[in-house]
C-alpha cells in the first residue's frame, strides 16, 4: 500500500514537473530566449561543480562509513593464509584507481564549468597534441603492466594445486563438497585420508553421493553437516555438483570455485584463524556488539553468534540464496575429537542393508524378492522427495 | 535554445554525383500509411521504429527491476497489491494477507531484466536506432545499401520481442536461469520450471534477434564501405560512424556464435545429445548424458557476450564524442587516437571473453592470458576518457540535455571502467566474482553509461527525427535526477560487493555475512523508484515533444559540421531533395581560423590543410 502511495505521489510530481517545463519555455520566450539560455547555461555549469564536490565528498564519506567492508580492513580480514594477498592487491588497485578517479572526475567537471559558454569567447582550436597523447597512453600502460605482473603472480600462487611431493594426510588433507539443489553435501575421507570412488549412476535415496561400496576407501568416509577444519592445516577441497552448476564460496577465506557436474574442480587453502579467534576480533567492532536477534535485546551479541559460512555463488535455481553451511575452524585437538565422534556413512546407513555388497554374501542371497521390495520402496521414497522439491 | 545564425548552405562548388531523380522522391516509397509507418524501408523511419520499440522494452525491463528491488529492499512488506498483475507468482497468506514474491519468479524477473536490457534495449534500441538514423545521413547516402534487408532487420527484432513477450505468460513461467543461461540449469526443466517452455521461447526469440542483428550489421558495414558521398574518405567520417561501423563488425562476427551455442543447447534439451551435459543426477534419476562440458557453453556464450558489451558501449562512445564536440564548439581531441582506440577495443574485445570465467573451472593457467588482454583494454579506454576531457578543455560549452548527458556518460564510464580493473585481475576476481561488486561495475559502465549515451543521442538528434526540439527544462530535470539517482542506486552496491554478498540472491537474510545491509537496500530501492519516475518524465517529454515541442526553424540548429544537418528540416525518403552534397573536409572543424564552425561541405580554402591530420 505504501508503495502504491509512493508511486501515485511520484506520478503527481511528474505532472507538476511537466507543467514547470512548459512554463519555463513560455517564460523564456517572454524574457528573451538568448538571455534565458545563458542564465540556464551558467546555472548548469555551477551545478556540475556542486555535483562534483558532493559526489566526491559522498564517496569519501561512504567510504569511511563502510570502511569495515573494505577487504583487509577492520573485521573484514581474510581468515586464510593466502587470502590476505587478495586483500592487499585489492587495496593496491584501489590506490591507483582512486588517484585516477579523483583526478579525472575533477578535471571533467571543472573544465565543464570553467569553459562554459561565455559571450565573446572563442573556443580553442586544438585538434590534437601528440606529446600529450603519448604521455597519457604510456602512463596507463605502465600502471597496467605493474598490475598485471603483480596480479598474475598472486593468482598463480593462490591457484596452485598441491605439489606432487606433498603427502596426503600429512602435508594436506582433502575433503569433498558436492552441490545440489539446494544444499551442500560434505564428505570427509575418514581415517585413511582418502576419499573413495564415486559414480553418479550409483546415486540413490540411500547413497546421496553415489559412493561405490565395493571400494574400501569409501567405507570410512563420513558426511558431516558442517565443515570443520583444523587451523593451520592445508586443505584441498574437491568441488563438484550433482545436478546443475553451483559455486563453492567461502567469503571469509577468499575461496570461490564453480561446482560442475561431470567436471571436478578444486581449491586449496589454509585456514589461519579459528572461529573463536575471529569472534574475538569481531567483538571489538560496534556493529558486532548488537544483539544477534533484534527482538531479543539481551540475547547474545552478533560477534558471539558469528560463524564462518559456505554459500553458493552461481545461480542454481529458485533456492540458490539458501545453500548455507556452517564452517568451523578449530584447534588440531578439537578437530581430532570432533572427527572421532563422526560415524562413517557406510556404517550408519549401508552396512547390513541390501545396498551393502557384502550383504548378499553374508545372507547367501536368501531372498531375491525381498531385495526387490526394498528397491521399490526406495524408488517411491525418491518420488516423494522429487514431488517435495517441486512443491517448494 | 541556440539559434545559430546560419546562412543557407554555403553554395556548393562541387556536387556529389547525382543519382537522384525527382520521380524517385516521395510517392514510390511512401505510397500508403502502411508502407510509410509500418513496413517502411526508409532508414529514418526504421530508426524511429527501433527507438520506440526499444523504449517500450526499457519500460518493461525497468518495471521488472522495480519488482525485484521491492523484494530486496522491503522483503517484509506485502506485495499483495501486485497480485492482479503477477497472478500466481504472488503468494498471499490467507491469514495475514501478506503477499510474497515467488522465488522462481524473482529469478525470472532478474533473467528477463538482463536479457531485455542487454539485447532489446541497449543493442537494438541503441545501435539499431542510431546506426540506422545516422549512417546514411552522416555519410551522404540516400538510404542503407539494402533498404529491404533493413526493414527485415526491424521486423525480425519485432518478432523476437513478440516471442519474448509471449514467454512472460507461459504457465511454467518465463526463463529464470540468468541472462547467461548456463546449462545444465537452462537445459533441464527438472532443475527449474522456467527452463521448460519459457526457455524454448527464449532461445527462439534470441535466434530471431540474431537474424535481426546480422541483417542490420551487414547493411551498416556495406553502407559505410560503399555509399559514402564524394570526398567522404574513411578518415573524414564522424566518430559516430566509426563506432557504428566497428559495432556492426563485432556483431557480425560474434552473434553467430551465440546461435551455435543455442543450437547445441537445443539439441541437448530435446534430442538427448551431450554437448554441455554430463553426469547429472536430478529429480531422483541419473540422466544418460555423459562427456559434455557446461564450460564449453560458457566459452561459446562469452565469445558473444564479451564483444556484446562493446556492441553496447561503442555506439554510446561515438555519440558522446560527437555531441561533446558539437556543444563544446571544439574539434574532438585526438580524432585519430579515438579511431584507433575504437579499433583496438574492437579487436581486443574478441580475446578477453574468459575473464567472465576465472572461477568457472577453466585451467588457472589459461586465465593468465585473459588477464593480460583484459587489462590491456584499459589503455585505449583511458585514452578515450582523456580525449573527452581534453575536448572540453578550452571549449565554449553549451549545456543542454544532450551535452549534460554526455558529460554524465564520461563520469559514469570513469567510475565503472575503473572497477573493471579490479575484476579483470583474476586474483581479485576470486573474491569479487558474482558479487554485487560486479553488479555495480557493469550497471555503471555499460548500463547507465550506455543509457546516458543514448539519451545524449536522443536529445541531440530529436530535431532531425521529428522536426521539433524536446523540452529542455524537463530534459535537464531528467538529467540531474538520473545522474544523482543512478549513482545513488549503484554506488552503494560496491560496498555490498566488497562485503562478499553474492548477486542473484532472493533474500539478504539467509546468511550472517549478508544480513547487515537492510538499510542500504531500502535506500537503493527508493533511489531506483525515483530514477524510474524520472524516466517516465523522459517518456512524457518525448511524446509531448513529438506533437507539441518547439518547432525546428533552421536546418542546423546546433551549428554542427556534419551532413545530416544539411538535409531539409523534414527530409523525405532519399534525404536530400537535390544532389547529394560532396564533402571537402573532416567532421570537426570547430573554431578553426576564427570561424565558429565550418561544415563538411565547405571546400578547403587555398593553402588550407584538412584539419586534425
Amino acid at each position: 500500500m505504501t508503495a502504491l502511495v509512493i508511486i501515485l505521489t511520484l506520478i503527481l510530481v511528474a505532472i507538476i514537473v511537466v507543467q514547470i517545463g512548459k512554463l519555463t519555455e513560455l517564460a523564456a520566450v517572454i524574457r528573451g530566449e538568448e538571455e534565458a539560455r545563458m542564465a540556464s547555461n551558467n546555472m548548469n555549469a555551477k551545478a556540475l561543480v556542486v555535483f562534483m564536490v558532493l559526489f566526491l565528498a559522498g564517496c569519501i564519506y561512504t567510504g569511511i562509513y563502510y570502511s569495515d567492508q573494505f577487504l583487509g580492513y577492520g573485521p573484514h580480514e581474510s581468515a586464510s593464509e593466502l587470502g590476505g594477498k587478495i586483500d592487499t592487491m585489492f587495496n593496491v588497485t584501489l590506490f591507483f584507481t582512486g588517484i585516477v578517479f579523483v583526478i579525472t572526475q575533477i578535471l571533467l567537471f571543472w573544465y565543464s564549468y570553467k569553459y562554459r559558454e561565455q559571450k565573446g569567447r572563442k573556443a580553442l582550436y586544438m585538434p590534437h597534441d601528440n606529446k600529450l597523447e603519448i604521455v597519457w597512453t604510456v602512463i596507463p600502460a605502465v600502471v597496467m603492466t605493474f598490475l598485471v605482473v603483480y596480479g598474475l603472480d598472486t593468482w598463480n600462487t593462490l591457484m596452485a594445486d598441491v605439489s606432487p611431493d606433498e603427502v596426503l594426510g600429512e602435508d594436506y588433507m582433502e575433503i569433498e563438497a558436492v552441490g545440489h539443489q539446494f544444499a551442500w553435501t560434505i564428505r570427509y575421507p575418514g581415517d585413511d585420508n582418502i576419499l573413495g570412488e564415486r559414480d553418479y549412476r550409483l546415486i540413490s535415496g540411500t547413497n546421496p553421493l553415489g559412493q561405490n561400496w565395493e571400494d574400501e576407501e569409501n567405507l570410512d568416509d563420513f558426511h558431516p553437516n558442517e565443515i570443520v577444519l583444523p587451523v593451520g592445516k592445508k586443505v584441498r577441497v574437491r568441488i563438484t555438483a550433482k545436478d546443475v552448476l553451483h559455486n563453492f564460496y567461502l567469503p571469509h577465506f577468499r575461496v570461490k570455485m564453480d561446482a560442475i557436474p561431470g567436471l571436478p574442480t578444486y581449491f586449496v587453502f589454509t585456514p589461519t584463524t579459528t572461529t573463536e579467534e575471529y569472534r574475538k576480533r569481531l567483538s571489538e567492532y560496534p556493529e558486532y556488539q548488537q544483539p544477534a536477534d533484534p527482538t531479543e535485546p539481551d540475547g547474545p551479541q552478533r560477534w558471539e553468534t558469528f560463524e564462518y559460512e559456505l554459500a553458493c555463488a552461481e545461480l542454481c535455481g529458485k533456492g540458490h540464496f539458501s545453500m548455507r553451511r556452517i564452517v568451523r575452524i578449530v584447534s588440531q585437538d578439537e578437530y581430532e575429537a570432533w572427527k572421532a565422534e563422526q560415524q562413517s556413512f557406510y556404517s550408519m546407513n549401508v552396512e547390513g542393508t541390501p545396498e551393502d555388497p557384502s550383504y548378499s554374501e553374508v545372507t547367501d542371497a536368501t531372498d531375491v524378492e525381498n531385495t526387490d521390495t526394498e528397491e521399490t520402496e526406495e524408488a517411491s521414497e525418491e518420488e516423494t522427495t522429487t514431488t517435495e522439491e517441486a512443491n517448494q | 535554445m541556440a539559434e545559430i545564425k546560419h546562412d543557407e548552405l554555403i553554395v556548393q562548388h562541387e556536387h556529389g554525383h547525382d543519382d537522384h531523380h525527382d520521380d524517385h522522391h516521395g510517392d514510390k516509397y511512401q505510397s500508403s500509411w502502411l508502407t510509410h509507418y509500418i513496413f517502411s524501408m526508409d532508414h529514418k523511419m526504421i530508426a524511429r521504429q527501433f527507438l520506440i520499440t526499444g523504449m517500450f522494452w526499457a519500460v518493461i525491463g525497468a518495471l521488472m527491476s522495480l519488482v525485484f528491488r521491492l523484494q530486496l529492499g522491503y522483503p517484509e512488506e506485502s506485495l499483495a497489491w501486485l497480485k492482479p498483475v503477477l497472478g500466481k507468482w504472488i503468494t498471499v497468506d490467507a491469514a495475514t494477507g501478506m503477499g510474497t514474491l515467488d522465488p522462481q519468479f524473482y529469478y525470472a524477473l532478474v533473467t528477463m531484466h538482463g536479457t531485455i536490457l542487454v539485447f532489446f534495449v541497449l543493442t537494438a534500441g541503441l545501435s539499431g536506432t542510431f546506426s540506422n538514423l545516422l549512417i546514411p545521413l552522416q555519410l551522404g547516402a540516400r538510404d542503407m545499401a539494402s533498404p529491404m534487408l533493413n526493414m527485415f532487420s526491424y521486423w525480425f527484432f519485432f518478432l523476437a520481442g513478440a516471442i519474448m513477450f509471449a514467454s512472460l505468460f507461459v504457465n511454467t513461467g518465463p526463463f529464470s536461469g540468468g541472462w547467461t543461461a548456463y546449462p545444465p540449469l537452462s537445459a533441464l526443466p527438472q532443475a527449474s520450471s522456467g527452463s521448460g517452455a519459457g526457455m524454448t521461447l527464449w532461445i527462439l526469440s534470441l535466434v530471431f534477434f540474431v537474424v535481426s542483428v546480422l541483417l542490420g550489421g551487414i547493411n551498416y558495414i556495406t553502407t559505410v564501405l560503399n555509399l559514402r558521398t564524394k570526398g567522404m574518405s574513411m578518415w573524414r567520417m564522424p566518430l559516430t560512424i566509426w563506432a557504428f561501423f566497428v559495432t556492426a563488425i563485432l556483431g557480425l562476427l560474434s552473434f553467430p556464435v551465440l546461435v551455435s551455442a543455442m543450437l547445441l543447447l537445443t539439441l541437448d534439451r530435446s534430442l538427448g545429445t551431450s554437448f554441455f551435459l554430463s553426469e547429472i543426477f536430478i529429480g531422483g534419476e541419473a540422466l544418460d548424458y555423459v562427456g559434455g562440458s557446461p564450460v564449453l557453453y560458457q566459452h561459446l556464450f562469452w565469445f558473444l557476450g564479451h564483444p556484446e558489451v562493446y556492441i553496447i558501449i561503442l555506439p554510446a562512445m561515438g555519440i558522446v564524442s560527437e555531441v561533446l564536440s558539437v556543444h563544446s564548439r571544439k574539434p574532438i581531441f585526438g580524432y585519430k587516437a579515438m579511431v584507433f582506440s575504437i579499433l583496438a577495443i574492437g579487436v581486443l574485445s574478441f580475446i578477453v571473453w574468459a575473464h567472465h570465467m576465472f572461477m568457472s573451472g577453466v585451467n588457472p593457467f589459461i586465465s593468465n592470458i585473459f588477464v593480460i588482454f583484459t587489462l590491456i583494454i584499459a589503455v585505449p579506454s583511458a585514452v578515450k576518457v582523456f580525449n573527452w576531457i581534453a575536448t572540453l578543455y578550452g571549449g565554449n560549452i553549451r549545456f543542454n540535455a544532450a551535452s549534460l548527458f554526455s558529460i554524465g556518460f564520461v563520469s559514469m564510464f570513469i567510475s565503472g571502467g575503473l572497477t573493471g580493473i579490479f575484476l579483470g585481475n583474476s586474483a581479485i576476481d576470486i573474491q569479487m566474482h558474482d558479487t554485487y561488486f560486479v553488479v555495480a561495475h557493469f550497471h555503471i559502465v555499460m548500463g547507465v553509461a550506455a543509457f546516458f549515451g543514448m539519451f545524449a543521442g536522443i536529445y541531440h538528434w530529436f530535431p532531425k527525427m521529428f522536426g521539433r526540439f524536446m523540452n529542455e527544462t524537463m530534459g535537464k530535470i531528467h538529467f540531474w535526477g538520473t545522474m544523482i539517482g543512478a549513482y545513488a542506486v549503484f554506488w552503494p552496491m560496491h560496498y555490498i560487493g566488497m562485503a562478499g554478498f553474492p548477486r542473484r540472491y532472493y533474500s539478504f537474510a539467509s546468511f550472517d555475512f549478508t544480513s547487515q545491509f537492510v538499510g542500504m537496500n531500502k535506500f537503493i530501492t527508493v533511489a531506483a523508484i525515483i530514477v524510474f519516475a524520472l524516466q517516465v518524465l523522459f517518456i512524457i517529454n518525448f511524446i509531448y515533444s513529438i506533437y507539441k515541442g518547439k518547432k525546428m526553424t533552421t536546418k542546423n540548429p546546433w551549428g554542427a559540421t556534419t551532413l545530416e544537418w544539411t538535409t531539409p528540416i523534414n527530409p523525405g525518403h532519399g534525404n536530400w531533395p537535390g544532389a547529394i552534397p560532396a564533402v571537402h573536409r573532416w567532421a570537426y572543424d570547430y573554431g578553426k581560423d576564427g570561424k565558429e564552425f565550418i561544415t563538411q561541405v565547405t571546400p578547403l580554402e587555398e593553402g588550407e590543410s584538412d584539419g586534425g591530420h
